[in-house]
């Protein structure tokens, strides 16, 4: 099962993510996220950090989570390439992500991600497991 | 997808969504008939209709000639509403609040200097940093930063960054009074701190510009502009603290619109009554991000200004360097309007379109209040950007509104697929101009290919009486993130 696949959109892109449980799909996104933001086969895990977060439904902790690790990245500027949910409720998850801060000889950064949207937000359960899509305003 | 909405043609430049439904206003397009066609294809129209049903809306639900699908909004719509009655939206202002333009002339005739545009090209993309993660080279503590979001523009000017005159030729006299560094969340602070003065990425730009063409000497006269002439244009927004205050307040405003019992089509159009407590702190928060994105764009007219000093070894004001004017596309305006006969304050969002006072307007700043007041309308990497004017066509059929640059028409890694950065790089440069860009991956996205024809949206604008053509400018250079 591939982690995920890009969404086109006229001015934004988005992102599918598969998992065989709901949380591996919410690790997927922000694995996708992040693919967006540079090539991640760069990026080793040197640093780690803890992420929690809550939300009114599964669907909003979905951009909850997004965002959250998109903060991270900019406001600590680290790129972030393993995720582990280490809990995951109704409406909160707490989890860890693996990564390195960035290294402008090593890391180029493609894309401005402005933020997680509710745009076509959705978290669903099909057949072969959890799907979920998120568009990125960027 | 939609099934097709119905449209009916009111001028050769103006089509309506008819009152079906939700809607408590028609949709209002200016366009012309390939504009119509391919919007529907987006889905923005549909947006446009969403807008119509929300409470308070005035008129009508309008877009302008750029149009293009965006969060609950569309990019390119205005949408006014009663302030007792009517909502304000995080998501009819956009991610990038005031993101925005600003055009800087100067006493240069390109012909004399034209040999210096590299020179002077590759000074400003060293001295002003531009593209994703980029620091600004001021860093700011948590004092100044509630200074810059309360003060604007006033503070960065006493701050050394530019000219106590630059502040008539800014929207709001360079700061929207009433911002609570408060309601700008810590983590918007963070994201602002390192970025302030920097130029941003996607399609932010600074462009060294020739005036090619003018329509309207004696505005064009008030403006400072004349034939041949060098100017800068600087197109750049909040960066992470303008997208953060949107992303906080579409979150609290999904509550705020269920208890105040208004009925979503989409969760992006998240919204809360003026007069509410959640609209009241985002309108707070939205102003010290405009504050903020106007304060960005005066460092680096600062920077602009440095760098003309060192390549021409002349002053900046023996330079000519003045501002011409400063607009922003992302915002939301208490604003007074004529509706039937009656003047009623109305909250005026602008996503993707620029405010275009007519000539008389008291806000307009007195050197131009004859004339109408400035439009700049930035174009696509590699033809052309326009200034216009104002008009009394504009505060009657659009408060006072008009396009804000092309449009996309391309996804970004559709336009990556068709056109090759370093390719397009080649072509700008076998047009004479020069290119200084962060990624050339990031240089395809922005191709002109990508974007509606700049030429044919202004166009419209004016056929529609929106905004006057004023004069047409091309790039000699471009800085990009």
């Amino acid at each position: 099962m591939r982690p995920f696949e890009v969404i086109e959109h006229t001015a934004d892109i988005g992102v599918r993510s598969f998992g065989t449980t709901e949380p591996e799909a919410f690790q997927n996104a922000a694995l996708g996220m992040f693919s967006l933001l540079s090539d991640l086969e760069s990026v080793g895990e040197i640093e780690n950090f803890t992420i929690s977060v809550e939300a009114e439904d599964r669907e909003t902790l979905l951009v909850e989570w997004l965002n959250e690790l998109l903060y991270l990245y900019e406001s600590r500027e680290v790129l972030l390439k393993r995720f582990e949910i280490v809990s995951f409720r109704e409406t909160t998850l707490e989890a860890r992500a693996y990564g390195e801060p960035i290294d402008p000889d090593r890391h180029v950064i493609k894309t401005d991600i402005k933020a997680a949207t509710y745009h076509m937000l959705k978290v669903s359960e099909t057949d072969s497991g959890w799907v979920t899509q998120i568009i990125f305003d960027v | 997808m939609e099934s097709e909405l119905e449209l009916v043609q009111i001028n050769p430049w103006c089509w309506e969504i008819p009152k079906t439904g939700n809607m408590l206003v028609p949709g209002r397009v200016f366009a012309d008939r390939s504009f119509i066609e391919s919007a529907q294809h987006e889905q923005a129209l549909s947006q446009v209709r969403n807008v119509a049903c929300l409470p308070g809306i005035q008129l009508a639900s309008l877009a302008m000639p750029d149009i293009h699908w965006g969060y609950g909004f569309a990019i390119g719509g205005v949408a006014a509403f009663d302030i007792d009655t009517g909502v304000i939206s995080p998501g009819g202002v956009g991610y990038d609040i005031a993101c925005g333009v600003r055009l800087i002339r100067s006493n240069l005739d390109v012909k004399s200097v034209r040999k210096i545009v590299p020179d002077l090209v590759h000074e400003l993309s060293r001295s002003i940093p531009a593209g994703v993660g980029r620091h600004g080279n001021i860093r700011l503590s948590q004092r100044e930063i509630n200074d810059l979001l309360t003060k604007g523009v006033p503070w960065a000017i006493s701050q050394g960054f530019g000219w106590r005159e630059d502040l008539d030729s800014i929207e709001d006299g360079g700061v929207l009074e009433g911002a609570d560094p408060e309601m700008v969340s810590r983590r918007a602070r963070e994201r602002g701190s390192a970025q302030s003065g920097t130029l941003g990425a996607g399609n932010h730009f600074i462009e060294v510009q020739r005036v090619e063409d003018i329509y309207d000497e004696e505005a064009a006269a008030a403006f400072g502009i004349f034939p041949d002439q060098l100017c800068v244009m600087v197109h750049s927004g909040s960066r992470g603290l303008g997208h953060q205050v949107c992303t906080d307040f579409v979150k609290i405003m999904g509550g705020a619109a269920a208890r105040a019992g208004i009925d979503l089509p989409d969760r992006q159009l998240a919204c809360a009554p003026i007069k509410s407590r959640e609209g009241r702190d985002y309108y707070t928060a939205m102003s010290g991000a405009v504050n903020f994105a106007r304060v960005n764009r005066q460092v680096m007219t600062h920077l602009v200004r440095q760098s003309f000093e060192y390549i021409f070894k002349s002053s900046a004001e023996q330079l000519g360097l003045d501002l011409v004017y400063d607009v922003s596309h992302n915002v939301a305006k208490f604003e007074e309007h004529d509706l039937g006969g009656e003047i009623k304050r109305l909250c005026v969002h602008r996503k993707g379109a620029t405010r275009s006072f007519p000539p008389g307007h008291p806000e307009i700043p007195a050197k131009y209040r004859a004339v109408g007041q400035p439009v700049i309308v930035p174009g696509d990497m590699g033809t052309a950007s326009y200034l216009l004017k104002g008009t009394a066509t504009a505060m009657a059929a659009s408060f006072g509104s008009t396009c804000h640059g092309a449009g996309r028409v391309m996804g970004r890694r559709a336009a990556k697929r068709v056109i090759q950065g370093h390719d397009l790089k080649k072509r700008l440069e076998a047009q004479g101009i020069t290119v200084r860009a962060g990624s050339t991956a990031a240089l395809a996205e922005e191709a002109p290919e990508a974007y509606k024809d700049i030429d044919k949206v202004v166009d419209i604008c004016h056929n529609a009486g929106l905004s006057s053509r004023v004069a047409r400018l091309r790039p000699l250079g471009v800085v990009k993130g």
